[in-house]
């Protein structure tokens, strides 16, 4: 028999042993049947029957079996009424319906077509990064699977496209198939992700919240993984050779090309002198007065930022600080050394609370229960769209955000104004326009004609894939709209996206299309089967004895905690997140009260967590992603073996979270519940 | 054979084409909800109905696309073991399972639908989320008619279960857009170009 067999069959031997013995059988109650249920259900899943299937099939049963126990005659009405019943309300649940949207943008942004210009761009970017190539690669996964959220295509294109080139680079194939499939994975952790959005339904813990703590530890493991390759590639460069001198320069367009040679190495020197100076013969002028142009979009983008800072600075100090965040991180990016971009927003959101008192509960409401009984619509007379709205989205995003902003503005002022005490401008603000105007003056003085290059690429790729993503986490995580909300507006994104790159047809849309749907079913069959399933465990009496047990075992809070990190992590190894969350956290959910755990905490741990699902063998579906597009000689066996330091980190990631809770916590707390 | 493989083809059409037909339903979906956060920020007004409607599309799309992801085994498996098997392997056990959990929990949920549907039709039903709401009978239509549906390509699902425990080989399925489809990615990323480019500048190195 095949080891895989073998090693299958002992999982599901062990779960049932394990319930066998564990069940007393001399004193049955109802709540062992539930016990004995999801043993069975396990097993079944393990069988590999649709999941959603078996859990309607074996909880229709169960259901049945519960209501029989209590009251015979009416047993089957009853348990036909509560299928249709659950079934009907993951129909209309308000949570779920965002899935659906994030889906539909994710396979639109896929389209696009992206993922080649912002590898070649990051890779040029980093080139002199240790290990490069590796750290490109983990830059590009982790925003490009935020934006779609598909770890499959993900990883599959990172395989065609990264893997050639770091194997051809002489990087070590274990190395190179370990930051594909970690990288790729990096989208179901970092929001918007749909892990979230499901784990959100089955906890009824606020999506909103869980955006905004997921955001941090999203961006703390994406910044483990590169400091790991980075210091790896340093302890021991036969791992990751660097590039040589060659691959490491763009190749210059020729217009850029005639330039230098025509007006010496400065780009904008260069360019300015190209559009006013006699031209070297074969160089158009309009070719230069669009390369100018591209050269003056951060300029813009920056000017605008500042703009907006000067113009809403009476007003709360929150928006603007986080506009100077992003301004911080257009600069950091346009230098190209680091990629610290996501990490930025730390800094400016650091002035917030003064701010929120008055908003806090009103972002809070549509989330918590507002959802339910209002139409997302009629909260708008309350809600004063928060001050500056139109700054945390990076400028540009769509007309309807720039029109916006001058309304919110001018309210702003007029508020202020009436309060008769005009502020003064607070010295930050001028802080904040100096550092801007610095880093602008700075990167352009640096801007020669290979950094130029590289610029144009990334204005090209990162940075519309970087403003979509913010532009959506933005406006959820400040509650300018729900989270259904801004993943529709970001589907409209993602067509303007696959527009601008002449990749959107009727095909592209019809196949995306198709996806969304099959996709959508997928997860929310699972959620009608799991929460007919979970109603049969519940009605059993099945969670008050887990309840029961787990109290009798007189755990510590840490205790409890790690118990149930390890669960988790053992069930990733046969099981797939989905199945996890909407079978098991139901069980868990209740069981946190007793120990104080917060639910959002606890999901932030679960979300982390949940990552080596995607990585332990032998269900680690990205490994087998990269198997199918890896050159022959790559075995199966050297990718497990190069993810498992990954799954390490993955790991210390989760210890950290656990330690500092803060790095989750922070935002959440600042922005909801003060 | 051939028939039945005909037949097989024509119902897995059948659930496609419904499926494909009500996930376009995702396009007014998004362009609702866009057209409702602009209306809200620009003209400060919203639809009462909106929200109900924006969940019957949602609720419309899923329900009857589940036949049609069935018919192309979209929905989520177990893998640890199921991959590793032989297709007759894997078909007894589907086909075992298929009475067991798959016929009574869609059959049972499909009649439900009927009676819930039926409740609603004879009282007229509307939505009382917002006054003067939108009829819901129609959406709750949608539960019979997905569990019919889903019932259908179940047996169809079960008739390819036995042929391929009698002939040892799955029975061919139509394709259908995948969503990693490693040849049109392949074409996407045009990957011969950027190894080219690098390998290029290694050789002039």
């Amino acid at each position: 028999m095949r080891r895989e067999l073998v090693f299958g069959f002992s999982i599901m031997g062990a779960v049932v042993l394990a319930a066998l013995l564990l069940t007393p059988w001399t004193a049955l109650q109802s709540g062992h049947l539930g016990l004995l249920m999801l043993a069975l259900v396990v097993v079944a899943i393990m069988l590999g029957f649709p999941t959603a299937f078996t859990l309607m099939g074996m909880g229709m049963i169960f259901t049945l079996f519960a209501y029989r126990m209590s009251s015979p005659d009416t047993a089957v009405q009853q348990a036909l009424d509560l299928m249709v019943q659950r079934a009907y309300s993951v129909m209309t649940n308000d949570v779920l319906i965002s899935i659906p949207l994030f889906v539909f943008m994710g396979y639109l942004v896929e389209r696009a077509n992206l993922i080649e210009k912002l590898f070649r761009s990051m890779h040029l970017a980093l080139a002199r990064v240790p290990g490069s190539l590796a750290v490109a690669t983990l830059v590009t996964c982790a925003i490009f699977a935020t934006a779609t959220g598909i770890v499959g295509a993900v990883v599959t294109l990172m395989g065609l496209l990264a893997y050639p080139a770091m194997l051809k680079a002489g990087y070590s194939e274990k190395v190179g198939a370990g930051v594909i499939t970690a990288g790729g994975c990096l989208g179901i952790l970092i929001p918007p992700s749909v892990l979230l959005i499901v784990y959100g339904a089955t906890a009824g813990v606020s999506v909103v919240q869980l955006y905004a703590g997921a955001l941090f530890p999203g961006l703390m493991l994406a910044g483990l993984y590169v400091l790991y390759v980075i210091l790896l590639a340093k302890i021991n460069p036969s791992l990751m050779p660097p590039l040589s001198e060659e691959a490491r320069r763009p190749k210059l367009s020729s217009t850029s090309l005639a330039l230098s040679d025509r007006f010496g190495p400065h780009a904008m020197v260069g360019l300015l002198q190209g559009l006013f100076r006699p031209l070297p013969a074969g160089v158009r002028r309009t070719a230069i007065a669009g390369e100018a142009l591209q050269a003056l979009i951060p300029a813009l983008l920056v000017a605008v930022i500042l703009a907006l800072v000067v113009w809403a600075r009476p007003d709360p100090v929150a928006p603007a600080d986080a506009a100077g965040g992003l301004v911080e991180m257009s600069g950091t990016s346009m230098e190209s050394q680091r990629q610290e971009a996501p990490a930025e927003p730390n800094s400016g959101l650091s002035a917030l609370p003064e701010s929120e008192d008055g908003k806090a509960s009103e972002s809070d409401k549509p989330v918590e229960l507002g959802g339910l009984q209002e139409p997302p619509g009629s909260e708008k007379i309350e809600k004063p769209a928060p001050v500056g709205s139109g700054l945390q989205e990076p400028p540009g995003v769509n007309a309807g955000a720039a029109s916006a902003t001058p309304a919110t503005s001018s309210e702003s002022v007029a508020m202020s104004a009436a309060q008769s005490e005009p502020l003064p401008t607070p010295t930050w603000v001028w802080v904040v326009v100096g550092v801007g105007l610095a880093i602008i003056l700075v990167t352009y003085a640096l801007l020669n004609w290979a950094r130029f290059e590289v610029l144009k690429l990334l204005l090209s790729s990162f940075f519309p894939l970087a403003v979509l993503i913010m532009s959506v986490l933005g406006s959820i995580v400040f509650g300018l709209a729900t989270p259904t909300e801004a993943a529709a507006v970001g589907t409209l994104g993602g067509a303007l996206l696959a527009l601008g790159y002449g990749q959107l047809n009727l095909p592209v849309v019809r196949e995306s299309v198709f996806l969304t749907g099959k996709t959508t079913a997928m997860v929310c069959w699972l959620f009608v089967g799991s929460s007919i399933f979970s109603a049969a465990f519940a009605l059993l009496g099945g969670q008050a004895l887990v309840e029961a047990w787990v109290l009798s075992l007189g755990l510590s809070k840490l205790e409890f905690l790690i118990l149930s990190q390890v669960i988790i992590f053992l069930l990733g190894w046969p099981l797939e997140w989905t199945e996890i969350i909407v079978i098991f956290m139901p069980i868990f959910i209740p069981l946190l009260d007793n120990f104080g755990v917060d639910p959002l905490f606890f999901g932030l741990l679960v979300a982390l967590n949940l990552q080596t699902a995607f990585l332990s063998p032998p269900v680690a579906m990205s490994a087998f992603y990269l198997k199918g597009v890896a050159p022959p000689h790559v075995t199966l066996n050297q990718i497990f073996a190069g993810m498992i330091p990954f799954m390490g980190i993955q790991v210390f990631a989760l210890v950290l979270l656990y330690l500092m809770p803060e790095i989750g916590m922070w935002l959440p707390t600042v922005l909801y519940r003060e | 054979m051939q028939k039945l493989q005909n037949l097989f083809f024509r119902i897995d059409a059948l659930s496609t084409r419904i499926g494909q037909a009500f996930s376009w339903l995702m396009v007014p979906l998004t362009l609702m909800i866009c057209y409702e956060v602009f209306a809200r920020y620009l003209f400060n007004r919203s639809n009462a109905w909106a929200f109900d409607a924006q969940l019957m599309l949602y609720g419309s799309v899923f329900m009857m696309a589940g036949a049609y992801t069935l018919a192309k085994s979209g929905h989520v498996r177990g893998d640890i073991l199921y991959g590793f098997l032989s297709p007759r392997q894997q078909a007894s056990i589907d086909l075992i399972l298929y009475f067991v959990f798959f016929i009574p929990g869609v059959a049972a949920l499909a009649y439900a639908g009927v009676m819930f549907a039926g409740d609603s039709w004879a009282i007229n039903e509307h939505s009382s989320i917002t006054a003067d709401g939108p009829p819901i009978y129609p959406f709750k239509t949608i539960i019979p008619l997905a569990g019919a549906l889903l019932m259908l390509q179940g047996v169809v699902e079960i008739l390819r279960c036995v042929i391929c425990i009698q002939e040892g080989a799955w029975p061919s399925r139509e394709a259908d857009v995948e969503e990693v489809d490693v040849e049109a990615l392949r074409e996407l990323v045009k990957a011969d170009d950027v190894l080219g480019t690098i390998a290029s500048q290694k050789g002039r190195a």
